[in-house]
């Protein structure tokens, strides 16, 4: 190019301090209004006349510390609890929505039974599913002993495979239909129109719903301890039991979110990014 | 009217607009012509504050549009704009998109805002489409909306991108149709475009971006017919043969 573009004009220059000036003055604002907010908060608690017994019952460093310990173990067999849920959801997620994707009139049946499937897992009430596994399965097999542990596991699988194949579905049929024209008219059959064009794309729609889906398996996990495992809150509840102190539950509280925390974050930063992607490429 | 000076975009280390330096008077129709990636529609988006400039100035009407003090929306609310693909509201009516910005933005009588809309959709024909839904345009009728969209709330001056090249040629016919009768009405138009033919009868001005600059400018018969710089006539001898 002729002219170095790397020299900046006057304008320019005065353009670039007014946008810093608006960044830190928002900064700023933003600053003190949560500093305002916090001291309302703050003056509001502390003058609330049981506020000294809140603290000691929920907020207690000395319970916090005792808890600690337990609550971790527990949080620990949540998250292995998650891990073996997450694959058992992807599989019989992915065989759920293939199964309903099928067409032609010799699927009928297995088309219907995944319909009803889904839609009576999507409208159960996870503590329900919960207790009917939870229960009924040692029930129906009263000689050998399952482990609650394996029984959540299998409760969270049956009920988050529905809405993960549910927002699967959906995502392969949202791919515009002129997608599986453009690629059938390039010679691709409909198993490689599938594999290359469809599913790359629905992927890319679904991960958002997806994520969310997982964060709050992430929370419904903690679900299990009315089976009895000895997870992350029913730690909580045993130490509560015996101290009669209610710190142990923010403990668990507090995991919880610490655990998922990053897993929100990852999610909003990715929608983010493919937004942002859209709006670059679209015609506006 | 537009004064378009020393403007630079960049992305990343692409220089787009290499201090360029544009004017477009009242009435005035200016054609952009240029190589694809030669910056035009990186021009209108900046005219229209979708991307923000790297350095230089945008003034229409006078005002300093690139000014961060001044408010985006109404200067937007002063352009019209058109786009290769006519981006016309599927949910609505075709009069509802002609009458939106009117009713919305500038908050004009429902009445009176129809009014107008149905002898904008006279002047093009397609009154009796009023009710209708875009998808139940072809695509000639459908750019031919979008244009008269964004004239609806006479906007000082329409900024057109490419509007033709998703047109087959006997629809390319009618659009054009309407911008010569918008230019005889005494619209201001800046706009980009592949039909350099058309450029020829309907702009006062033909200017051709290359490497981020403008290389040379004037009258169709002047920088089509008889270009002077060596980099014009390349482009010519490749698009016209
Ligand atoms: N959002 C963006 N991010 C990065 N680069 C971009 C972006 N938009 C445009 N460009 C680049 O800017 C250059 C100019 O693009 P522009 O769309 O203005 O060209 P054009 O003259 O309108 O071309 P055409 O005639 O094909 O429409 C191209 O090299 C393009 O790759
Ligand atoms: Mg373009």
């Amino acid at each position: 190019m002729s002219l170095p573009t790397d020299f900046v004009t006057e304008v320019e220059q005065d353009r670039r301090r007014y946008r810093r000036k608006q960044t830190t003055r928002s900064v700023l604002i933003s600053a003190a209004s949560t500093l305002v907010f916090a001291v309302v908060v703050a003056l509001v608690l502390a003058n609330s006349p049981g506020w000294a017994v809140t603290r000691e019952t929920f907020f207690s460093g000395h319970y916090f510390q005792l808890a600690l310990p337990a609550v971790l173990k527990g949080l620990w067999l949540n998250v292995r609890i998650l891990f073996f849920a997450v694959i058992g959801v992807a599989i019989l997620a992915v065989i759920l929505a293939t199964l309903r994707s099928l067409r032609g009139p010799v699927f009928f049946p297995l088309r219907f039974l995944a319909a009803a499937y889904t839609d009576l897992f999507r409208g159960m009430p996870f503590l329900i599913v919960l207790y009917l596994i939870g229960f009924g399965i040692p029930a129906l097999n009263p000689t050998e002993r399952i482990p609650a542990a394996v029984l959540g596991t299998i409760a969270l699988i049956l009920t988050y495979a529905s809405y993960v194949a549910e927002v699967l579905r959906a995502g392969l049929e949202a791919v515009h239909p002129s997608q599986r024209f453009a690629a059938r008219s390039l010679g691709l059959t409909h198993g490689q129109t599938l594999r290359h064009i469809i599913v790359p794309q629905a992927v890319r729609k679904v991960t958002p719903a997806l994520m969310n889906d997982f964060i709050s398996m992430q929370k419904d996990v903690g679900l299990i301890s009315v089976l009895g495992a000895v997870d992350a809150i029913r730690a909580a509840q045993i130490q509560q039991a015996t101290t009669y102190n209610f710190t142990s539950y923010v403990v668990a509280g507090l995991l919880f979110v610490a655990f998922s925390w990053p897993f929100i974050r990852l999610s909003d930063w990715y929608t983010a990014r493919l937004r942002r992607r859209e709006q670059s490429g679209g015609v506006v | 009217m537009l004064d378009v000076k020393g403007v630079v975009k960049r992305f990343g280390d692409n220089v787009v607009l290499n201090r360029l330096d544009l004017t477009v008077d009242q009435h005035e129709v200016v054609a952009l012509i240029g190589a694809s990636g030669s910056g035009k529609s990186t021009l209108l988006r900046c005219v229209n504050l979708l991307e923000q400039v790297d350095d230089g100035q945008i003034f229409l009407s006078g005002t300093d549009i690139t000014d961060p003090r001044i408010n985006a929306d109404k200067v937007r609310a002063q352009l019209g704009v058109v786009f290769q693909h006519y981006n016309l509201f599927p949910h609505l009516s075709v009069l509802d998109n002609i009458t939106l910005a009117a009713r919305k933005v500038h908050r004009t009588d429902v009445a009176v805002a129809e009014q107008r809309g149905m002898d904008l959709l006279r002047r093009i024909g397609l009154e009796d489409k009023a009710k209708a839904f875009p998808d139940r345009l072809s695509g000639g009728q459908q750019q031919r909306v979008a244009i008269v969209r964004a004239i609806a709330t006479d906007p000082e001056l329409l900024l057109l991108d490419e509007i033709t090249s998703a047109l087959d040629p006997i629809l390319v016919g009618e659009v054009l149709d309407l911008v010569r009768h918008l230019r005889e009405t005494g619209s201001t138009i800046l706009m980009a475009t592949h039909e350099i033919a058309f450029a020829r009868t309907v702009a006062d001005r033909v200017v051709f971006l290359d490497g981020g600059r403008i290389v040379e400018q004037g009258p169709p018969a002047q920088v089509i017919d008889a270009p002077t710089e060596q980099a014009t006539r390349d482009f010519l001898s490749r698009v016209l043969h």
